[in-house]
């Protein structure tokens, strides 16, 4: 397939998945305790050490290893983010297109709750599950989840509701398709370019919304490690050890933007306008 | 006039699904509400107390009567009482929102100054240097946490500079308006960096699909500038997806800026709302978060009636 | 006196150094008060270089990479300007193009964007202005112009905003016009109309005039001068009655033998006969209504009566044109038929759900792009609950085949061409064996010469399965060649009915002399059309309408027309 050729020949493609690779492959050895040293492990003697040899990106308060333990919070927050978008889309896929295909009462009924979640900034919303659930990992997936449901929702609507014009929907109905056919076959194998595009942009937006979460002390919980909960460490300590600050910034700034790259460049590759300019 | 009567008709519709959600969402805290309220204190009660704080607040009737008295009093503007400040909590509202109404307006004004002639400049300029600079810039500034930018500006400002703006006391915009401004100026580039970078992208985006138009096609036809046939033909018509966002983006700011507020320790409403969230005040968190969705959905209001300004087709159409 | 002067002219599209050159050195000549046709298919070039003489080809990516176009023996258009071009467009050169309804800025009135030409290009303002673009409108014979520019683009029909595109090609005064196939998007007599406008406003003005068009039979009674075009190049150019009489090019020759053109009844077929054969689709009084507003919170302000009480007869090898403008209910009937919406009234007979099948106008919307032909081809034995086993991939392979396609099931559908598809599509209809086939538009949206063929293997593919055709479209030199009877609909009703070669050569009701009247014809040149303004019927009704019922004449033994007037 020409797809993923296509996606590496565009720059910002290419970038974009460098990114995300390099974070993944931090991810999976984060997860699976492969990190430098132990993320939890104190080491009084090496409180706020500046990187160095030993402690590639210095330590914390604590003496804990900052590379372990952004390793680990990377693989948290990659986790958080994939479980909550995938969440998310399957759940906003079967309301966006039911309400598309059935329309009338249902898909009233179906908007109207989305416009109601829409109404709350992301991270109020987020904030208000964990208001109710109490603060964690799994709220957070859950309130993440939650939170970008409408979008997902309005994304496969709008275009199941113009596919279902089309006349090759049209054909399947006077060959008597069933509705199962027609919506799975038809309408869900059409919606897969606007479906990535969104879940990787998302992706970037779970990440944001865990970390926020987490700084404010309602997402990970500590000793865990996590990018939000690091940054919000650093706070006070900045002056002293801005390591502490600079290396979760950067790390979350470029997560962020690796799946933005990734989005903008999947969008043009999807895009038949752009794909021909590419070649 | 068909649209906009029925965009006011739905106003109170969905208000009304808010107020719902809002109520449930609420009640669906585990643990009695009283519990709930006063947190551990409550073990100190007695039970006959326990009753008749119950009463007090309504919590021993069901839920749909609770819910009628909790939307009579909303009418009235009565939104219950804060535990914690032993304030109303309208009052805690109207005290905390002129400063995230401030905050709002600064940030979008930093997105729209710079993100809408950043746009269009690119747009007319695709695929040369200058727009691969500003859609470089524009990448960045999406992909930079607002709370991130705001850890790191304080970082270089008091390492580079020693100095950090006030963090004291917050100073009114009615007291101090300097004073003020250099307090709120770097919580709104903070909040208005990414706004602003999302600005430039869809104003960007939408000119090129407009440049591509077959009207613009006509209005150079006629022999126009390439700036009148930017300005008049496609700025007005690239405008309204600048203004749905603007609008959505807004709307959520003036639910308070939970984390940057906090950084800056600023007294605004997402200060509020964590407060509450943190120390279970319920009445509280219900009626800020209510506000909040009203907020939302007035400004939604107001960029569905500006659509209507800006397209004939959405004033008499049918959709 | 030459006005254009066009040498060599060479256009190419892409990144500079590596452009692809789409014309490759076309020349001719305009003089003032001349016609200049230029006509060609999708992809010859035509409008490129059109749009090449006022260099608005600049926008859309493409340049001029070599030739001369010299305007008014002054100024070479190929190595000018942009600031000496912006003074050249609007004032020398004016521009008319083919889709009126995305030519004018959807969020400007009408009359601001007329207003801006007198304003910017002549100085004028205040009052002047307005009165300026009044008579800009009625010079454009729009009626109650005052009041046409107050409104909205969306607000007026196709043909009223091709004349305002007019009236402001006009208004700068221009010494050349050129249309960009002016009226492709429009109805046959709205077309008419503004042929017979452009031919009488450019005796008022004596401009030149380039006129593009895919159809050759159009330009026939307008042009002084044809330039055919094929791949980027011109293949054949001269006076129009000798291009169009001693053709000198192959392809000249083809665009006017194999391509359709309206004969009057005389290209009809004469094979199939309907004695004593019982009808395959039988359609009686059928309507279809859809309520206007209505919906969530509005009121329903009244009932669009799409068609009205139709009722026809279908029989084996038989094909029925149907024939109508846009809104006259004609695809609406066809999708009723296949249950694609839902009748308010009347019967449809036929032999079995998957008896009737249906063929699409857009091939390339009709087949979903993520299917192999395989997946295409399968769908409609997968509907009928049958399994896809041996026999079934050897029907397809002997559908391919019958349709001329290669037999490789694995392809996507971009694969192929917009006839080819169109051939797909047929296959897939055929798939299930049914007796009678719905071709909606089934040609329309192919080029020309590709219409042909796609009639023919329709008639071929009817001989041998004695297929039922009911076949629907706007042009009536294709329904010519595949009918055997035709239906004329008007406003949701059948207004004339009867062998095709009758009512074709002898119309009867007023609408369908009024139709043919306008179809443009190789062999009806110089005729002038007649300048009149009306616009199409509406067919919104109040709430609880019911329209009298119809009455006929018979004519012939095979030819009826409805004498209850309709509107």
């Amino acid at each position: 397939m020409s797809f993923l050729g296509a996606l590496l020949r565009h720059g910002s493609g290419r970038i974009g998945a460098c990114v995300i690779a390099v974070f993944a492959v931090a991810a999976i050895l984060g997860l699976t305790g492969l990190t430098p040293h132990d993320p939890l492990a104190q080491d009084r003697l090496a409180r706020l050490q500046a990187p160095g040899a030993t402690y590639w990106m210095g330590t914390d308060l604590f003496g804990r290893d900052i590379l372990s333990r952004l390793m680990v919070g990377i693989g948290q927050s990659f986790a958080v983010a994939l479980l909550s978008v995938g969440l998310a889309t399957v759940v906003g896929t079967v309301l966006g297109l039911t309400a598309a295909w059935f329309e009338k009462l249902w898909d009233g009924a179906v908007m109207r709750a989305m416009d109601v979640l829409l109404s709350f900034p992301a991270i109020l919303l987020a904030l208000l599950i964990v208001a109710i659930h109490g603060p964690g990992i799994d709220t957070s997936i859950v309130a993440i989840a939650i939170v970008y449901t409408p979008i997902f929702t309005r994304v496969v609507r709008g275009p199941a509701l113009s596919l279902k014009t089309r006349s090759f929907v049209d054909a399947a109905r006077t060959f008597g398709s069933s509705r199962r056919y027609i919506l799975t076959r038809h309408l869900l194998t059409n919606l897969v370019a606007p479906l990535t595009v969104q879940i990787t942009l998302a992706l970037a937006w779970a990440l944001l919304t865990e970390a926020a979460l987490s700084f404010l002390g309602l997402g990970t919980q500590p000793p865990s490690p996590s990018l939000g909960l690091m940054l919000s460490d650093s706070r006070n300590l900045m002056e002293t050890a801005p390591w502490m600050l600079i290396f979760p910034a950067v790390v979350i700034m470029l997560a962020v933007l690796g799946f933005n790259l990734l989005g903008d460049a999947l969008r043009d590759v999807f895009d038949p306008r752009t794909r021909r300019a590419l070649g | 006039m068909n649209y906009v009567l029925r965009r006011l008709l739905m106003f109170p519709l969905v208000m009304l699904g808010v107020s719902v959600f809002v109520f449930v969402a609420i009640r669906l805290v585990p643990g009695d509400a009283i519990t709930a309220m006063l947190g551990t204190e409550s073990g100190l009660l007695t039970p006959a107390q326990r009753e008749s704080l119950a009463a007090y607040f309504g919590l021993d009737q069901n839920w749909v009567v609770q819910y009628g008295r909790w939307l009579i009093g909303l009418l009235q503007g009565d939104l219950g009482l804060s535990v914690t400040y032993g304030q109303p909590v309208s009052q805690i509202i109207m005290e905390r929102f002129p400063l995230t109404l401030e905050l709002a307006l600064l940030s979008m004004l930093i997105a729209l100054l710079i993100g809408l002639p950043a746009g269009v400049f690119a747009a007319t300029r695709v695929e040369r240097p200058s727009d691969l600079v500003v859609r470089i810039f524009a990448m960045i500034g999406q992909s930079t946490p607002n709370f991130v930018l705001a850890l790191l500006a304080i970082y270089v400002l008091s390492v580079g500079f020693g100095t950090l703006p006030t963090m004291g006391r917050f100073v009114p915009l009615t007291e101090d308006p300097l004073g003020n401004l250099a307090q709120l100026i770097l919580p709104a580039l903070a909040l208005g960096t990414a706004f602003a970078a999302a600005v430039t992208r869809i104003s960007r985006a939408a000119m090129l699909d407009i440049l591509g138009e077959d009207y613009v096609r006509t209005a150079r036809s006629k022999g126009f500038s390439q700036s009148y046939v930017i300005w008049r033909h496609a700025l007005p018509n690239a405008l309204i997806p600048v203004v749905t966002l603007s609008g959505v983006e807004f709307g959520y700011l003036l639910g308070g800026a939970v984390i940057v507020e906090q950084i800056f320790a600023l007294p605004g409403l997402g200060r509020v709302v964590l407060d509450a969230i943190l120390q279970r005040d319920y009445a509280l968190v219900q009626g800020v978060v209510l506000f909040i969705a009203f907020n939302f959905l007035v400004v939604n209001l107001i960029v569905d009636l500006a659509y209507a300004a800006l397209d004939p087709r959405i004033r008499y159409g049918e959709s | 006196m030459t006005l254009l002067s066009v040498e060599d002219l060479r256009v190419g599209f892409g990144k500079s150094g590596h452009e692809t050159e789409v014309v490759h050195g076309v020349s001719f000549e305009v003089a003032a008060g001349e016609t200049l046709a230029i006509v060609g298919e999708s992809g010859s070039g035509k409008s490129v270089t059109a749009m090449a003489v006022n260099r608005l080809v600049d926008f859309g990516g493409g340049r001029i990479l070599g030739g001369r176009a010299v305007f008014d023996e002054r100024i070479d258009v190929a190595t000018a300007t942009e600031a000496e071009m912006q003074r050249l467009r609007g004032r020398e050169i004016g521009m008319i193009f083919q889709e009126p309804m995305t030519s004018l800025n959807p969020v400007l009135k009408v009359g601001a964007q007329i207003d801006e030409i007198f304003r910017k290009q002549h100085g004028l303002s205040g009052r002047a202005v307005r009165q300026a673009s009044i008579r800009a409108l009625d010079r454009v014979r729009i009626p109650d112009a005052a009041r046409r520019l107050d409104q909205a683009p969306h607000q007026m029909s196709g043909g009223m905003l091709q004349r305002v595109m007019i009236a402001m090609a006009l208004a700068g005064e221009p010494r050349l016009l050129i249309a960009d196939e002016p009226t492709t998007a429009l109805d046959v007599t709205i077309q008419a109309q503004i042929m017979a406008l452009l031919a009488e406003l450019q005796r008022e003005t004596g401009a030149g005039l380039i006129f593009i068009t895919h159809d050759i039979g159009l330009v026939a009674g307008l042009a002084d001068r044809v330039l055919v075009m094929q791949g980027g190049r011109a293949v054949e150019s001269g006076p129009i009655d000798r291009v169009l009489d001693h053709p000198s090019h192959d392809y000249t020759r083809h665009l006017l033998d194999a391509v359709p053109h309206f004969r009057a009844g005389q290209a009809v077929r004469r094979d199939g006969t309907r004695d004593g054969r019982t009808s395959a689709l039988s359609v009686r009084d059928l309507s279809v209504r859809f309520p206007v507003g209505g919906g969530f919170l509005r009121r329903t302000r009244g009932v669009v009566h799409a068609v009205d009480g139709v009722s026809f007869d279908l029989v084996p090898g038989e094909t029925l044109g149907i024939v109508g403008e846009s809104g006259s209910g004609k695809s609406t009937t066809a999708r009723a038929i296949l249950d694609l919406v839902r009748p308010s009234a009347g019967q449809i007979d036929t032999e079995g759900r998957s008896a009737v099948q249906m063929v699409f106008q857009n091939p390339n919307a009709s087949l979903n792009p993520r299917m192999t032909v395989r997946a295409l081809l399968a769908e409609p034995v997968i509907a009928a609950g049958q399994r896809v086993d041996d026999t079934v991939l050897d029907r397809m392979h002997t559908l391919l085949a019958r349709v001329e396609l290669p037999a490789d099931l694995d392809r996507f559908p971009h694969e192929f061409s917009g006839g080819q598809r169109q051939r797909l599509c047929i296959a897939r209809a055929l798939m299930l064996n049914p007796r009678v086939l719905v071709l909606d538009e089934a040609v329309s949206a192919l080029d020309v010469s590709v219409q042909a063929r796609v009639l023919e293997l329709l008639i071929d593919l009817q001989r041998e399965f004695g297929l039922a055709y009911l076949f629907v479209s706007h042009d009536m030199a294709v329904v010519e060649r595949i009918a055997h009877r035709v239906a004329v609909l008007y406003a949701g009703r059948i207004v004339e009915m009867g062998a095709a070669q009758e009512v074709l050569s002898d119309p009867r009701h007023p609408y369908t002399q009024k139709l043919i009247a306008a179809i443009p014809s190789i062999d009806r040149r110089r005729i002038d059309y007649a300048i009149d303004t009306e616009d199409v019927a509406s067919l919104l009704r109040p709430v609880g309408f019911t329209a009298p019922p119809q009455t006929w004449r018979q004519i012939g033994p095979d030819h009826h027309i409805a004498t209850e007037e309709t509107s």
